[in-house]
């Protein structure tokens, strides 16, 4: 569905991704893990035409992926940012009809009601300010907003970063219901356990590139691999 | 001097009429900064050039068709500015902007004078608007009215279509952080497109209306740009609310320093705009908090 073809990458003069190769299928979850700083967030936002890609190739559903973010965002790829990026200066109301309007047509699978029923948390909260918002409701808030641009294929950059406990599950069963009904999505994630409980495949990235590659049962048995690449 | 009501009344609909000509100009620039971080110093000669189309036209078909036509060919020229040079030049960092676009104020400027000459032009004000108006005890010019009610309205206009409607939320959503807005299908070149045309009317809006106050002349535009720039630093960047705020304190201090204290007039603004960078460096009413 989606795939890096020896992608290079990076910021400016800096460069960050060496030659990264990694294939999403459909309805599946693929995590991406590796430790911090290794170029997950950069792959992401490269995906996303954040970044520009100085070589290789990535296709999306077949055919070169579109140069310009908000093509790539209609193409079909929400992207829950690592940082959430909830406007401050709208309303929760606002940050979902900014995705609703744009994305929900007729018969489309991810309604407002349907948001608010998956996050009752939100329906409470709309006439809140973007700003007002917890850790917790913000990660909410990101997830309903990428889910009501009905994509294809959901990208997550570490979802249950700094949340406590009992949002990370919350968050995690919802994950799994978007799972469950078949929805393809690419998680990067420094939650081990979170990840692999949820993802299908696992590619671990180190320096810019992939280094490992296999399912998340493969890797949950491979100690050798966790304590060489993520420290577990 | 004699300071009655009457003195204050008409002081303070001076300081009015001052702040809603600053406005109009201030607006476009503060949202256009906010939404592409585009340092477009240029918009003062938008604002000369306003006000000799309205000169032309008006010597033409009348005041009013100044009013409307001066408006749309001045955004003409901002599209033609947008296409051939900032579209280009989005990613140039603010170095480049402020000199090119500094450099584009003086281009602009002599041709100003290669069309329409050295000479300053005077526009009629149409007859409705013509004379004075009695209001709180004061005999005031209809004109200068016709001024302060107009950018009310405008005011009014604005923060209804940034606050209630769709497009609003999407400038609102770009300001704020424009990736993530591309990142939600949010065609963010177009918007910025649409905004700085809108700056631009309102640039030309304000010269056509400033035009029968003064003389127009090439140089009104340069004039004008600092007092815009004030107004948008204290106001804070890219927000309506700032733009409002800024252009009131400018047009009060201004207006009140003038008459209240001459001997201080000049320095008063820069005064106030020292301690407001000093208190909040971001200004008033940033777009960003
Ligand atoms: N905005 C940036 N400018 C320059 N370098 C950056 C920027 N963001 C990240 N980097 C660098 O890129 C590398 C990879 O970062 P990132 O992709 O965020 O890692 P990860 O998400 O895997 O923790 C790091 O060395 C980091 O310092
Ligand atoms: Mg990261």
């Amino acid at each position: 569905m989606l795939e890096l073809n020896a992608i290079n990458s990076g910021y400016g003069e800096t460069q960050v991704l060496y030659g990264m190769s990694l294939c999403a299928q459909q309805g599946r979850v693929l995590a991406v893990l590796g430790r911090n700083g290794a170029g997950k967030s950069t792959t992401l936002k490269t995906i996303m035409g954040l970044l520009p890609t100085r070589s290789g190739e990535i296709r999306f559903e077949g055919k070169p992926i579109a140069k310009r973010s908000f093509d790539i965002a209609k193409a079909g790829i929400a992207y829950v940012p690592e940082t959430r990026d909830i406007f401050p200066s709208l309303s929760v109301r606002e940050n979902l009809e900014i995705a609703a309007k744009r994305f929900g047509g007729d018969g489309a699978d991810w309604t407002f009601e349907r948001v608010l029923d998956l996050f009752p948390r939100l329906g409470e909260r709309l006439d809140n300010g973007g700003a007002q918002l917890s850790g917790g409701e913000q990660q909410m808030l990101a997830i309903a907003r990428a889910l009501l641009m009905n994509p294809r294929l959901l990208i997550l950059d570490e979802p249950t970063e700094g949340l406590a406990p009992i949002i990370v599950k919350l968050i995690h069963d919802k994950l799994q219901e978007l799972k469950a009904e078949g929805l393809s999505m690419v998680l990067v994630e420094q939650n081990f356990g979170f990840a692999t409980s949820l993802a299908d495949d696992v590619v671990v990235v180190s320096k810019g590139q992939v280094v490992w590659t296999g399912s998340a049962q493969d890797i949950r048995a491979d100690e050798e691999a966790q304590h060489k690449w993520l420290g577990v | 001097m004699t300071i009655d009501l009457g003195f204050w009344t008409l002081q303070t609909l001076n300081a009015l009429q001052l702040s809603m000509l600053l406005f109009l100009l201030s607006v476009g620039l503060t949202v256009i900064f906010g939404l592409m971080h585009f340092v477009n110093l240029a918009h003062g000669a938008l604002y000369a050039l306003g006000a000799y189309f309205a000169a032309s036209l008006a010597a033409v078909g009348g005041y009013w068709m100044g009013f409307f036509l001066a408006p749309v060919a001045v955004a003409g020229v901002g599209v033609l500015l947008y296409t051939g040079l900032i579209q280009r030049m989005r990613k140039s960092g603010p170095m480049a902007q402020v000199l090119v676009t500094f450099g584009l104020i003086f281009a602009l400027l002599d041709l100003t004078r290669i069309f329409w000459g050295d000479l300053a032009l005077a526009i009629e004000v149409p007859g409705i608007l013509s004379g004075r108006l009695a209001f709180l005890g004061v005999e005031y010019p209809t004109y200068r009215l016709f001024i302060i009610v107009l950018g009310t309205a405008i005011f009014a206009a604005l923060s209804l279509v940034l606050s209630r409607t769709q497009i609003g939320a999407m400038i609102r959503a770009g300001v704020d952080n424009d990736a993530m807005a591309a990142c939600l299908g949010i065609n963010v070149e177009r918007l910025f497109f649409i905004v700085f045309c809108v700056g631009c009317a309102l640039a030309g809006l304000a010269g056509a209306v400033a035009a029968p106050l003064l003389s127009v002349t090439p140089e009104m535009g340069l004039q004008i740009l600092i007092p815009t720039l004030i107004v948008i630093v204290i106001g804070g960047l890219g927000s309506l609310k700032g733009a409002i705020a800024g252009s009131l304190i400018y047009g009060f201090v201004q207006t009140f320093g003038a008459v209240l204290a001459p001997q201080l007039a000049s320095v008063l603004i820069y005064a106030l705009l020292a301690a407001v960078l000093v208190i909040k460096p971001v200004g008033l009413f940033p777009a960003k908090g």
